[in-house]
């Protein structure tokens, strides 16, 4: 099969290196390649972070070059604008509705563009948006924003829903797996 | 079994598979995570060091024991421990013996993008380069074999991309390998003048050695495809080269020092056009042109920061990325910026109030020096804070030392600070250092070191009191401030600059990402009674945000450490209800 390429792209601390991990043991679970690049050191310091998973027969470089992202999982409305030009022509925008202001915006040096989702829709992308805080209090941890996402994300790919389920048991800790299967659940029943 | 490996995770396992037994390391992205992997393997004795050149130094001891042993650490890294590495190229090993340098083009979380192939040549060390997680591990494995075969430490080079990608890797059992019998022999060990001499010309015939076998090793291989280009390559620049280009011929080098002669002139001759793909300096290109090859390297391809598919899609077949989603307007950019409840916050906001000059260094409080706290002058290398204090002071004379401070966390200030503070006092400087204790490595993601009582495995051990040090090294004014004291701290970095002698102020607080540090919970601004002053955020919280002249806190972000609470004058800030209800 083509590989599929997906981004996720965020805040750093906003869970965007689990929500890549799960997708990449659902991946490995049903056999395929699969190759993942990840943010560690002084860019998770609530900067802009991204997160490359790929999966497929056969995947060479761990980072998805410019317009071949089959899906963007946006965890911030800023964030989902800043990476659009990674996005396929016919690919799919996920994003959490959620708003972080940057540094340059507190400081008051630049403006948080206006009506993000208007404008990327004018574009003729195909946006899915999402309040995923909301969703995520109401599975029981404000921490669940991520899982609420892939949910989400995991409605828009061929794989079985027990499949993810499954690579979630793999991925969380015991502790907080009920909560993130509820949250999973909800993202899912979108 | 397959699993899913970082690249750094995949030398740990190597390691473990080669029968390692001790591995000693300073942590320093992108390579941290390699050392806090082999710390979960209870058959292999593993440590935080001070710093690389001890790690490095621990390393060389285990192997002239006789254990297969190793130092893992990122490129700057490799910069401090570069003595013992040149030296230990002449002693060779007994025990196998294997370094991991992480390199960072792009400079994801570093200060410089310098290539450590130059290294390999410089100390006449194999070097080898993985181009996956699977060839991380592979590779490891058979950097022991060589080291011991070749009598001389290996290098194994990894990126950024190598070692924070993830990808599969088959898992094997470790193998059984017995400690190398000890035996005293100071002419391949006690590197005096008349013993180096020998040692040298050992070097050199094993360099030749080396080259031969790197002519027809399984570790540089061809792949014949269209002969039309022929590509020249390594590491991760092979994974790019591959996508980009697909079906023409490659030469994969997977031993990056010494270079192949026979191999490389006859892929040249067998392609129509021969590019060379490598990241950063032009190391492959330089020895391909030396043998009289007619290859196109850096002409081409840049210099600085990452190579990528598409500036080798772009640059050799001539093909840009089309239609480009692009956003319609300019979008901020959105730098790291210091946690919620971060203890450097409170330091910053008093030195930038007091307009001190800050001579900084490595650590998450460097995010100091960027907006709004901008208080941070210089930053160079891991200790140079505190020596370069000094260095100002000398300079510009004991009244400019009044309005300057070295800040060092308590990590840096271990592996590379203390020698800077002993010259202060030796050298009769008055300068005031403050150590940022926060209790752990923190940049890095959380590293135990020699100041917080635990080991990298952590279990309980002596921990180093900051204040008998100073005091022992003979710095008489130490105290020790709470920089969430806004009130007393600024006194006490008032009193301690103005004094005409060396002064230690340690700022203890630790880290708010740590496990163990609670908060009462979000806090929120009540609007009646805030006038829109903007003291708090002038704090540089990522969650104080202004809402169209409305400042808010954001409660998702927000954990309730309180230093807003302190600069409001109105008591506008007060404790919000609970998040999850």
């Amino acid at each position: 099969m083509a590989n599929t390429s997906i981004m996720i792209v965020g805040v750093g601390g906003q869970g965007t290196l689990l929500a890549s991990r799960i997708i990449g043991n659902m991946a490995m679970t049903k056999g395929y390649d699969v190759k993942m690049s990840e943010v560690h050191g002084m860019a998770q310091r609530g900067g802009s972070v991204v997160t490359y998973v790929k999966y497929g027969d056969k995947v060479y470089s761990p980072i998805i070059p410019k317009g071949e992202a089959d899906i963007i999982l946006a965890f911030e409305q800023l964030e989902a604008y800043r990476w659009l030009p990674y996005l396929k022509k016919n690919g799919k925008l996920i994003m959490n509705t959620q708003k972080i202001d940057p540094m340059p915006v507190i400081i008051g040096q630049q403006n948080y563009p206006e009506n993000i989702i208007e404008k990327i829709k004018n574009l003729n992308v195909d946006v899915i948006p999402i309040d995923a805080l909301k969703f995520a209090l109401q599975a029981g941890s404000v921490k669940t924003v991520n899982v609420v996402l892939i949910g989400l994300l995991a409605k828009y790919t061929d794989i079985c829903k027990e499949d993810w389920m499954k690579a979630i048991e793999q991925t969380v800790p015991s502790k907080f797996l009920d909560v993130n299967k509820t949250a999973f659940a909800l993202g899912y029943g979108l | 079994m397959r699993k899913l490996m970082l690249g750094n995770e995949a030398i740990a396992r190597g390691a473990y598979e080669a029968g390692v037994t001790v591995v000693s390391s300073y942590p320093g992205t992108p390579s941290t995570e390699i050392t806090e992997a082999i710390a979960k393997y209870s058959e292999i004795y593993s440590e935080w060091a001070p710093n690389e050149k001890v790690a490095v130094e621990v390393a060389i001891g285990a192997s002239i024991g006789g254990a297969r042993a190793m130092s893992a650490m990122k490129h700057v890294g490799l910069n401090v421990a570069a003595d013992p590495l040149f030296t230990c190229s002449y002693t060779g090993v007994n025990g196998g013996l294997v370094f991991v340098v992480a390199d960072d083009p792009g400079m994801h979380s570093s200060q410089n993008e310098q290539d450590s192939r130059h290294y390999a040549k410089a100390a006449k060390i194999l070097m080898l380069e993985p181009s996956d997680s699977q060839e991380a591990k592979d590779f490891t494995i058979k950097a022991y074999e060589l080291s011991e075969k070749f009598d001389t430490p290996v290098i194994i080079r990894l990126s950024t991309r190598i070692s924070h990608s993830q990808s599969l890797v088959e898992i094997s059992d470790r193998q059984n390998v017995p400690l190398k019998e000890y035996q005293k022999d100071f002419q391949k060990y006690v590197m005096m003048p008349a013993m180096g001499r020998k040692r040298h010309v050992i070097v050199e015939e094993r360099m030749k050695a080396l080259q031969r076998y790197a002519e027809n090793c399984e570790l540089n291989k061809i792949e014949w495809g269209d002969r039309k280009i022929g590509i020249i390559t390594s590491g991760i620049a092979y994974q790019y080269a591959k996508e980009a280009l697909g079906d023409v011929s490659y030469l994969k080098l997977g031993m990056v020092y010494p270079l192949p002669e026979k191999l490389i002139t006859e892929f040249v001759s067998q392609v129509d056009k021969a590019y060379i793909i490598e990241e950063l300096d032009p190391v492959l290109e330089e020895h391909c042109k030396k043998l009289g090859c007619n290859v196109i390297g850096k002409d081409l391809l840049p210099i600085t920061g990452e190579l990528s598919t598409e500036i080798i899609k772009e640059k050799i077949l001539g093909i840009k990325a089309e239609n480009v989603l692009k956003p319609i307007e300019n979008i901020p950019i959105r730098p790291p910026v210091m946690c919620p409840g971060c203890p450097h916050r409170g330091v910053y906001y008093v030195l930038k109030k007091l307009k001190i000059v800050v001579s900084g260094d490595i650590g998450c409080y460097t995010l100091g020096a960027l907006p709004p706290l901008e208080s941070m002058d210089t930053c160079v290398c891991m200790g140079a804070s505190v020596s370069g204090a000094l260095g100002m002071e000398k300079a510009r004379g004991k009244e400019f030392g009044k309005k300057l401070v070295a800040v060092i966390g308590d990590s840096t200030f271990m592996h590379s600070g203390v020698t800077g503070l002993i010259d202060i006092v030796y050298n009769k400087g008055n300068s005031t250092v403050i150590i940022l204790d926060n209790s752990i490595t923190g940049m890095t993601g959380h590293q135990d070191n020699p100041t917080t009582g635990f080991t990298i495995k952590g279990e309980p051990t002596k921990q180093v009191d900051l204040v008998k040090l100073s005091q022992a090294i003979g710095v008489e004014r130490v105290q020790i401030v709470d920089p969430f004291d806004l009130e007393k701290f600024e006194k006490v970095v008032k009193e301690e600059v103005e004094a005409e002698e060396p002064s230690v102020i340690i700022s203890q607080r630790p880290c708010a990402l740590l496990k163990h540090v609670k908060f009462d919970g979000p806090l929120t601004i009540n609007q009646e009674k805030c006038t829109g002053c903007k003291m708090c955020m002038r704090l540089g919280c990522p969650a104080i945000s202004n809402k169209e002249g409305k400042i808010e806190i954001d409660m998702t972000l927000c954990n309730g450490c309180g230093l807003c609470l302190k600069v409001c004058k109105f008591s506008a800030i007060e404790k919000a209800g609970d998040l999850n209800g």
